[in-house]
C-alpha cells in the first residue's frame, strides 16, 4: 500500500514538472529541445498589463424590435470587428454585454499602435437612415405635444426629440451593398448607393408610397438631403448630393466600410500605456516571489518537516495554479495576480489548522500518525465552511461589477479550490507515507 | 489567556473604533474615484514635472472647459489629472495641443467614465455587499444547523456577519480619513478589498466558532464561559499563523508591487488584521454574552 502511495507521489512530481515546462516553455526552448505546439499556448494578459485600450459603447436600441435585439447586437459586433481589423490593430475582443434593459459593446484592444485611429473609426461610422415625410395630421399633433411639454419644468426628452415632419422607415445601412463616388451633369460630386436584395425591395414600396413627396436621407442623424420621389425605383440605386469632393470621398469609404445596423455611443474607455503595464508586471512579479519566499520560510521554521512538506505542496500549488489560468485561459489583471498572491497566503491556512490541530493531539501522547490524521479529520469542517464563504464572496464579485474585476473573482476562486486539493490531499499523502515508513 | 473576562475592554476598544470611523464618514465622507463618479483620469510623463512643465499643461487645459481640474504628481516624471468625462474626439485634440507646447509629453493612462456607468456600478457594489452578507449569513444558518446544544445555531451567523460588518466599517472609515488626508480614492479595487476582508473575517470567525462547537459537542456539563475561551486559546496560533502567512505577501506587493494596486493591497492589509483581531477579541466573547440570555 506505501507503495502505492509511494507512485501516486512520483506522479504528482512528473506532472508538476511538466506542468512546469507549460508555464515556462521558454527555459527549454533555449536549450534547443523541442516541444509539441501544446506548449505554445500564451498567458491571456489584461489590458492594464499588456498595454491597451477598453472601451465601453452603449446602443441605440429605440428604433429597434425589443425580439430583434440580439440579432441587431450580433450584427453590431461583426461590422465593429471588421472595422477594427481595417484599422490595423489586432486580435481585437469585442463581446456583447447585457446590463439590466441596456445592451453594451465592450471592445477590448490589445497594444498602443493604431489604438487612437481604431477609435476614431468605430466613433466615426456613418449611421444612413432613409426616412419618410409624415401627414399633416402628424406633424401637427407631434408640434402640439412639444409646445405642451416644452412649458413643464422638466420636458420628456423623448418626445421633445421627436423629428415633426420626418418619421422613420425601416430602411437603414444595413441593407447597403456598396456605396460608389460619381459625378453629375454639372461634375459636382455625388454618392451612388446600390442597396441589396432585401434592401431594393424594401427601397421600391418605400418610392412607390411616397412619389411626388420627398425622401429623407440621414446620416448619424443629420439631414443630408431630401430628394422628391418621381417615380417607383425597382432598382434598388439611389443618390446623394450636396457634398465637396473630400466630404463625399471620406463618407464612400465610411459607408462601404459597413453602416452601423444601430447607432452607438462611447460610454467609457479607459486606455494603459505598455510601458506602465511592462513596469506593473515587473514590479508585481518581483513582490510576488517575495511574499512567496517569506510564506515558505515562515512555515519551515514554524513547523519543521510537516511545514516543509506544506511548503512543496505550496510550490504545487502555485504551478498547478497557474498552469490553469494559462490553459483556461483567464484574463490576468493587476487585481487578478493580486486575488492569487492573496491566495498563496491563505493556501496554507488549511495546514496550519490541521498542524496545530495535530500538536495538540500530540502533547496527549499520540503517535504521530494518528495525531496528524486526526488533525485532517477534525479540522475539515472549519475548511470546508471558511472557503465556502471565501468562495462565496467571489461569485458574488463575478456577477455583479465589471470586466477588470471579474478577473479577481475567478482567480481567488480557482485559487482557493487548487488549495484544498493540494493542502488536504497532497500534503496528507506526503505525511502518510513519511510517517509509516519509520 | 482569559479573552472572556476582558470583554469589556475590547467592546470599549471596537466602541471607540466604529464611533470614529463613523465620525470620519459623517465628516469627511467618501473620496469617490472616477469609477463611480464619472469623470477622466489622464496620466502624462514629461520630463522636469517640477519644474514650469506642470503650469504649461494646466495653464493649457484650464482654458478647455473641462470643469474642476485635480493635478497630482506621482514622482519626478508623471503627473495625473482628473477632471469631466469627455468624449475621445476631445481626448485626441487635447493631446495634441499639449504635445504642441512640450514634444516630449508621453501618456500613460488614460480613463474616462461616462456618469450612468458610475452610478450604475455604485449601485450594483451596494447590491453586491449586501448580498455577501445574505450569503454568508445564509449559509453559516445551515452549516451550524446541526449545533443547537447549548447555543441557537442562527446566532453563530449572526454574530460573523456582525463582526464582519465591524470590520468592513472600520475599513470604510480607514478610507474615509486616509481619502481626505491623502487623497486617496474609493475606487473598484476598494470594493474588491471590501469583499475579500469580508470572505476573510468570516473565514477566520467561522474557524473560532467551530471550535467552540466542537468543545460544546465534546464537554457537555463545563462552563460555558470556560468552553469558548478553551476554543479561543486553542485557535489563536493558527489565526496569527494564519494572518502572519497572509499578510507577508500582502506586504511584499505593498513595497515593491505597482502604485496601482496600492489602494487594493492597504485595504487588504488592514482589513486581515482588523479581521483577525475582531474574531478573537470580539466574536467569542459576543458569543459568550448572547448564549447567557435564553432567548
Amino acid at each position: 500500500m506505501n507503495y502505492k502511495k509511494l507512485l501516486i507521489i512520483i506522479g504528482i512530481f512528473i506532472v508538476t514538472i511538466l506542468l512546469g515546462i507549460f508555464i515556462y516553455p521558454d527555459g527549454l526552448k533555449e536549450r534547443g529541445i523541442v516541444l509539441p505546439h501544446f506548449f505554445d499556448k500564451s498567458f491571456n494578459l489584461g489590458l492594464d498589463v499588456s498595454g491597451g485600450t477598453l472601451l465601453l459603447y452603449e446602443a441605440d436600441l429605440n428604433n429597434t424590435d425589443v425580439s430583434n435585439y440580439a440579432t441587431a447586437m450580433n450584427g453590431l459586433r461583426d461590422v465593429i470587428e471588421r472595422r477594427i481589423n481595417f484599422s490595423g490593430v489586432k486580435e481585437p475582443r469585442v463581446q456583447i454585454n447585457k446590463s439590466g434593459e441596456k445592451w453594451r459593446l465592450i471592445v477590448e484592444l490589445a497594444g498602443i499602435k493604431d489604438i487612437k485611429e481604431a477609435i476614431k473609426m468605430i466613433g466615426e461610422t456613418p449611421y444612413l437612415e432613409f426616412k419618410e415625410v409624415r401627414t399633416e395630421e402628424e406633424s401637427k399633433t407631434i408640434l402640439g405635444l412639444q409646445e405642451e411639454e416644452s412649458k413643464k419644468e422638466e420636458p420628456d426628452l423623448r418626445t421633445m426629440q421627436t423629428d415633426p415632419y420626418f418619421k422613420k422607415t425601416s430602411l437603414t445601412g444595413k441593407y447597403l451593398e456598396r456605396a460608389e463616388l460619381g459625378f453629375d451633369q454639372n461634375s459636382l460630386p455625388i454618392i451612388n448607393l446600390q442597396f441589396n436584395d432585401e434592401g431594393t425591395k424594401i427601397f421600391a414600396i418605400l418610392t412607390k408610397k411616397n412619389v411626388g413627396q420627398p425622401l429623407a436621407i440621414y446620416l448619424d442623424n443629420h439631414l443630408l438631403n431630401a430628394p422628391i420621389v418621381r417615380e417607383e425605383i425597382p432598382s434598388g440605386r439611389a443618390q446623394i448630393s450636396g457634398h465637396t469632393l473630400p466630404e463625399a470621398k471620406e463618407l464612400v469609404t465610411g459607408l462601404n466600410q459597413g453602416a452601423l445596423p444601430v447607432p452607438i455611443n462611447l460610454i467609457s474607455q479607459q486606455s494603459v500605456g505598455a510601458v506602465l503595464g511592462e513596469e506593473s508586471i515587473q514590479k508585481i512579479a518581483k513582490a510576488a516571489l517575495w511574499g512567496f519566499a517569506l510564506v515558505l520560510m515562515f512555515m519551515i521554521v514554524t513547523y519543521g518537516i510537516p511545514g516543509l512538506l506544506a511548503s512543496i505542496s505550496l510550490i504545487i500549488y502555485v504551478i498547478l495554479t497557474i498552469s490553469i489560468f494559462k490553459a483556461l485561459p483567464v484574463t490576468l489583471t493587476l487585481a487578478g495576480m493580486t486575488g492569487f498572491i492573496l491566495s498563496v497566503g491563505m493556501a496554507v491556512d488549511a495546514n496550519i489548522l490541521i498542524f496545530e490541530h495535530a500538536k495538540e493531539e500530540i502533547k496527549k501522547n499520540k503517535p504521530i500518525r494518528i495525531s496528524m490524521e486526526d488533525g485532517f479529520q477534525r479540522s475539515w469542517p472549519a475548511i470546508r465552511d471558511s472557503n465556502i464563504a471565501t468562495i462565496i464572496s467571489a461569485v458574488i464579485l463575478y456577477y455583479f461589477t465589471s470586466s477588470m474585476i471579474k478577473g479577481f473573482s475567478v482567480t481567488l476562486a480557482i485559487g482557493v479550490v487548487v488549495s484544498l486539493i493540494t493542502a488536504l490531499y497532497i500534503t496528507r499523502l506526503f505525511l502518510q507515507v513519511l510517517t509509516t515508513n519509520k | 489567556m482569559n479573552f472572556i473576562n476582558k470583554r469589556k475592554l475590547f467592546y470599549g476598544f471596537s466602541i471607540a473604533m466604529i464611533a470614529s470611523s463613523f465620525l470620519c464618514l459623517a465628516i469627511f465622507g467618501f473620496n469617490w474615484g472616477i469609477d463611480f463618479t464619472g469623470g477622466s483620469l489622464w496620466e502624462l510623463t514629461t520630463s522636469d514635472v517640477q519644474n514650469d512643465n506642470l503650469s504649461k499643461v494646466v495653464d493649457y487645459l484650464e482654458n478647455e472647459e473641462l470643469g474642476q481640474i485635480n493635478v497630482q504628481t506621482t514622482n519626478e516624471d508623471s503627473l495625473i489629472l482628473r477632471f469631466s468625462n469627455i468624449s475621445e474626439e476631445k481626448h485626441v485634440q487635447l493631446f495634441k495641443g499639449l504635445q504642441e507646447i512640450i514634444p516630449s509629453i508621453q501618456e500613460r493612462k488614460f480613463e474616462s467614465i461616462g456618469p450612468s456607468i458610475g452610478q450604475e456600478l455604485k449601485s450594483k457594489s451596494i447590491w453586491a455587499v449586501f448580498l455577501v452578507f445574505f450569503g454568508i449569513l445564509t449559509y453559516l444558518w445551515y452549516a451550524f444547523r446541526h449545533s443547537s446544544f447549548r447555543i441557537p445555531s442562527y446566532r453563530y451567523g449572526v454574530l460573523a456577519v456582525s463582526v464582519l460588518m465591524h470590520d468592513a466599517i472600520f475599513i470604510a472609515g480607514l478610507f474615509s480619513l486616509l481619502g481626505k488626508l491623502k487623497g486617496w480614492e474609493v475606487n473598484s479595487d476598494f470594493l474588491v478589498a471590501l469583499l475579500v476582508v469580508a470572505g476573510y473575517s468570516v473565514h477566520d470567525t467561522i474557524v473560532v466558532f467551530d471550535r467552540i462547537r466542537e468543545n460544546i459537542r465534546l464537554k457537555r456539563n463545563e462552563d460555558l464561559k470556560e468552553i469558548i475561551n478553551l476554543g479561543v486559546n486553542q485557535t489563536l496560533i493558527r489565526s496569527l499563523n494564519t494572518s502572519l502567512t497572509t499578510v507577508f505577501p500582502l506586504i511584499t506587493l505593498y513595497f515593491l508591487g505597482p502604485i496601482s494596486i496600492k489602494v487594493l493591497v492597504t485595504a487588504m492589509i488592514s482589513g486581515v488584521i482588523i479581521g483577525t483581531y475582531s474574531s478573537i477579541c470580539l466574536a467569542a466573547p459576543l458569543l459568550y454574552d448572547w448564549a447567557l440570555k435564553r432567548t
